[in-house]
C-alpha cells in the first residue's frame, strides 16, 4: 500500500465520467439522463431519497447493471457499459448496502478473496501447495494483515463472519474491498444502521483510506451530517433524475434539493 | 488439559497457515497414518480389508468429491455414481486398449474422463441452481448409465455386460491381495485428501466458497463465476472418477454399469450430509458412519439372540433412527460435532 502516501487530499483530474446514463427495468425508469464526474482522490457522495436510483447508479458504474443509454468513461476509456470483471481489474472495488460477505468463511478468508486477482497460480499448483501457489498465499497474507491492522480487525481474524456483530461485518466488507488495492472505492451506505460511535469509527476509516492510500471514494449515504462533513462534492438524485451537483454548501442551498428532501412546495 | 495450544506461538505466516496449526493435532494425524499404513496391515483380517476398510476408503474419496461440489461450491448433485462409472469405464478402456498402460496412469486418465463429463454436465449450473440443478444432474445419472450399457464399445463388446477387471500392477508389483489393495487405496486416498485440503485453503477453494455464499459479490471482486463453477465440477468429478475406478478395480473386481446406480449416488449424498457439508474430515466421518455402522449394528444385534428375520429389520430401523437423531442433534454433521468437542477439550477441565 504505497499509493500516494499522505497525498490524498490533492484532488486531481477527472477519472470517472458518466454521460447521459439511462437505465430502465421494463417500464420502470430507474435512471434518466444522469451525468456527473468523479475526480481523482476526492470523496464524492451520491444522496437522495429512497428509490432515487443511488444504488442503481453504483451498479451501473461497476457493471452489475447495463444501462440502455449513455457512456461511462473510466481512465479515459469510453464504454457503453462496464463489465464486472473489467471493473474489478481496473481497480474498482465496492461494498454493498446489505452486507454481502461470504458467511461460511472466516474474516481472514473473506479479506483474502479480495486479493484473488493478484493470484496467478493455477488450481493444480494450489492442490500441491508448492512453489508459486504457496509463495503467493504468503505474500497476499502479508497484504491482508496490513489491512487487518489498518481497520483494527486483529481480534476477529479467524472468526467466521456469521458470528460477528453488524458494525464489524460492515468493516470486514470494507477490508475485503480494500484488499484489492482499488483506485476507486464504491461504498453503498457504509454507515446505515450504525450507532453514533460506530458511524464515527467508519467515517474515520473512510477518511483514512482516502488520505493514506489516495483512494477515490464514491459514497452513498443517508446521514446528512456525515455527507456534508466528509464529502468534497455531492450529487443529488430524485426519482432517477439528477437534481443537484456541487459542493456540500451549494447543494444545501439548492432549492430543488430542499424541495425533494422537505417535500415543500 | 493435554489438548491445548498454549505456548505454541506462530511467528511466520507459513506456520500460521499450516493444515493442522496445533501440535497435538499433528501428532494425532501422524499416529493415525502410522496405524493405517503399518499396524492395520499387520493385524487385520482379509474380511476386514475387503469388506470394511477398502470400501470405506473408496466411498470416502467419492464423498470428498461430492463435498467439493456440493459442500464447497454449493452445487447440488445427484450424479455422483455416474461420474464414478465414467472413471471406472475410462480406466478399463485405457487398460484394455493401450498396451502396457500403467494402472495408476489409467486411474488418473479415468478421472480426467470423468472430469470432462463433469464439465459438460456442469454447464446447466451456469443458468440454474438448487433443486433444478439437482434434477439436471439426475439426468446425468440416467444418461451415463444408459450410454454405458447400450453402447457396446464401452464394454469392449462383452456379451454379459459384466467384465472382470484386469490385475492392478504398479512397477512390477501386483496388487492382488486384499491387504495390498487396501494399501494402494489408502495411499491414493491420503494423497488426494491432502490435495483437496490444499485446494480449499487456497484461492480456488475460496472462489468456490465465495460463489456458494454470495455470487454477486464474488463476481464484483473479480472471480469468474463460470470458470469457478466448472472448475468445481471438474475437480469433483475427477475425485469421483478415481473413486469409481478404485471401486471397480480394488473392491468389486468387475466393471458393470449396475454397480453405479442412483442408489449409490444417494448413499454418497447421505455421507456428505451426515459427515458435514463443506468439510474434508466430514467426508471421512460420513463414509465411516454409513459403511461401518451397519456392520457394528449387525454384530451387536447378532448377540441379542433374536431370529435372523428380526435382526435384519432391527438393524435397518436402528440405522434409520440414528441418522435422524444425528441430523436433529447436529444438522451440520459429524464434523461439526467433532469441532465442538475439540473446542470443549481445549478448556477442559475448566468451565471457560
Amino acid at each position: 500500500m504505497t499509493v500516494a502516501q499522505g497525498a490524498g487530499r490533492q484532488i486531481g483530474d477527472v477519472i470517472l465520467k458518466v454521460d447521459n446514463i439511462s437505465l430502465r427495468f421494463g417500464g420502470v425508469k430507474a435512471l434518466t439522463d444522469i451525468s456527473f464526474d468523479v475526480r481523482e482522490h476526492e470523496i464524492r457522495a451520491i444522496i437522495g431519497p429512497n428509490g432515487a436510483g443511488k444504488s442503481s447508479m453504483l451498479n451501473v458504474i461497476n457493471g452489475v447493471y447495463t444501462p440502455q443509454e449513455g457512456t461511462i468513461t473510466f481512465h479515459g476509456e469510453v464504454r457503453k457499459d462496464m463489465d464486472t470483471h473489467q471493473a474489478a481489474e481496473n481497480g474498482i472495488a465496492r461494498t454493498f448496502q446489505n452486507i454481502a460477505l461470504f458467511t461460511g468463511m472466516t474474516v481472514l478468508d473473506n479479506i483474502m478473496t479480495g486479493r484473488n486477482l493478484k493470484i496467478k497460480s493455477t488450481f493444480i499448483e494450489q492442490a500441491f501447495w508448492f512453489g508459486r501457489a504457496r509463495r503467493e498465499e504468503i505474500e497476499n497474507r502479508k497484504k491482508v494483515e496490513e489491512i487487518i491492522d489498518f481497520l483494527q480487525l486483529q481480534s476477529v481474524r479467524k472468526t467466521p463472519v456469521s458470528r460477528l456483530p453488524y458494525g464489524i461485518k460492515k468493516r470486514v466488507e470494507l477490508a475485503r474491498a480494500l484488499a484489492a488495492e482499488p483506485t476507486m472505492l464504491l461504498l453503498d451506505e457504509p454507515m446505515a444502521g450504525m450507532n453514533v460511535e460506530e458511524k464515527q469509527d467508519m467515517c474515520r476509516f473512510v477518511l483514512d483510506t482516502n488520505d493514506q492510500f489516495g483512494t477515490t471514494i464514491v459514497l452513498i449515504e443517508h446521514d446528512m451530517g456525515v455527507v456534508m462533513d466528509i464529502s468534497d462534492r455531492v450529487v443529488v438524485l430524485d426519482y432517477g433524475k439528477k437534481i443537484g451537483d456541487g459542493t456540500p454548501d451549494e447543494v444545501r442551498s439548492n432549492p430543488d434539493v430542499i424541495k425533494a428532501y422537505l417535500g415543500a412546495h | 488439559m493435554i489438548y491445548r495450544e498454549a505456548g505454541q506461538y506462530k511467528t511466520t505466516y507459513v506456520s500460521d497457515s499450516q493444515i493442522f496449526p496445533i501440535a497435538q493435532d499433528r501428532y494425532a494425524v501422524a499416529a493415525l497414518l502410522v496405524i493405517a499404513f503399518l499396524l492395520i496391515p499387520l493385524f487385520a483380517t482379509q474380511y476386514i480389508f475387503s469388506a470394511i476398510l477398502t470400501p470405506f476408503l473408496i466411498l470416502a474419496l467419492a464423498t470428498l468429491g461430492l463435498n467439493i461440489l456440493t459442500g464447497y461450491a454449493g452445487q447440488l448433485s445427484l450424479g455422483t455414481a455416474a461420474f464414478m462409472a465414467v472413471g471406472a469405464f475410462g480406466s478399463f478402456n485405457f487398460m484394455t486398449r493401450v498396451d502396457g498402460m500403467p494402472a495408476l496412469v489409467a486411474f488418473i486418465l479415468g478421472g480426467i474422463c470423468a472430469a470432462l463429463v463433469g464439465i459438460l454436465f456442469g454447464l446447466p449450473s451456469l443458468r440454474i441452481r438448487g433443486f433444478y440443478l439437482a434434477a439436471s444432474t439426475l439426468a446425468t445419472q440416467f444418461f451415463v448409465l444408459w450410454a454405458l450399457s447400450k453402447v457396446p464399445w464401452f464394454t469392449n463388446y462383452s456379451t454379459s455386460g459384466v467384465i472382470t477387471t484386469q490385475k492392478v500392477q504398479i512397477l512390477g508389483f501386483k496388487f492382488d491381495t486384499p491387504q495390498s489393495e487396501y494399501l494402494l487405496v489408502l495411499a491414493i486416498v491420503a494423497v488426494m485428501a491432502l490435495m483437496a485440503k490444499n485446494m480449499v485453503r487456497s484461492n480456488v477453494g475460496r472462489s468456490w466458497m465465495a460463489v456458494r455464499d454470495m455470487d454477486v459479490a464474488a463476481e464484483v471482486i473479480g472471480f469468474r463465476i463460470m470458470r469457478t463453477k466448472l472448475t468445481a465440477f471438474a475437480v469433483s468429478s475427477f475425485y469421483c472418477g478415481v473413486a469409481g475406478a478404485l471401486y471397480a478395480y480394488c473392491y468389486l473386481g468387475t466393471v458393470e454399469p449396475e454397480a453405479y446406480s442412483l442408489d449409490l449416488s444417494f448413499r454418497i449424498l447421505f455421507m456428505v450430509i451426515i459427515g458435514g457439508v463443506g468439510s474434508i474430515l466430514g467426508s471421512f466421518l460420513g463414509a465411516g458412519f454409513i459403511v461401518l455402522l451397519p456392520v457394528a449394528l449387525s454384530i451387536i444385534v447378532h448377540y441379542t439372540g433374536l431370529p435372523n428375520s428380526v435382526t435384519s429389520n432391527l438393524e435397518l430401523m436402528v440405522f434409520g433412527a440414528l441418522i435422524i437423531f444425528f441430523l436433529i442433534v447436529e444438522p451440520h454433521g459429524l464434523a461439526r460435532l467433532w469441532q465442538i468437542g475439540k473446542e470443549k477439550l481445549r478448556l477442559w477441565p475448566f468451565p471457560h
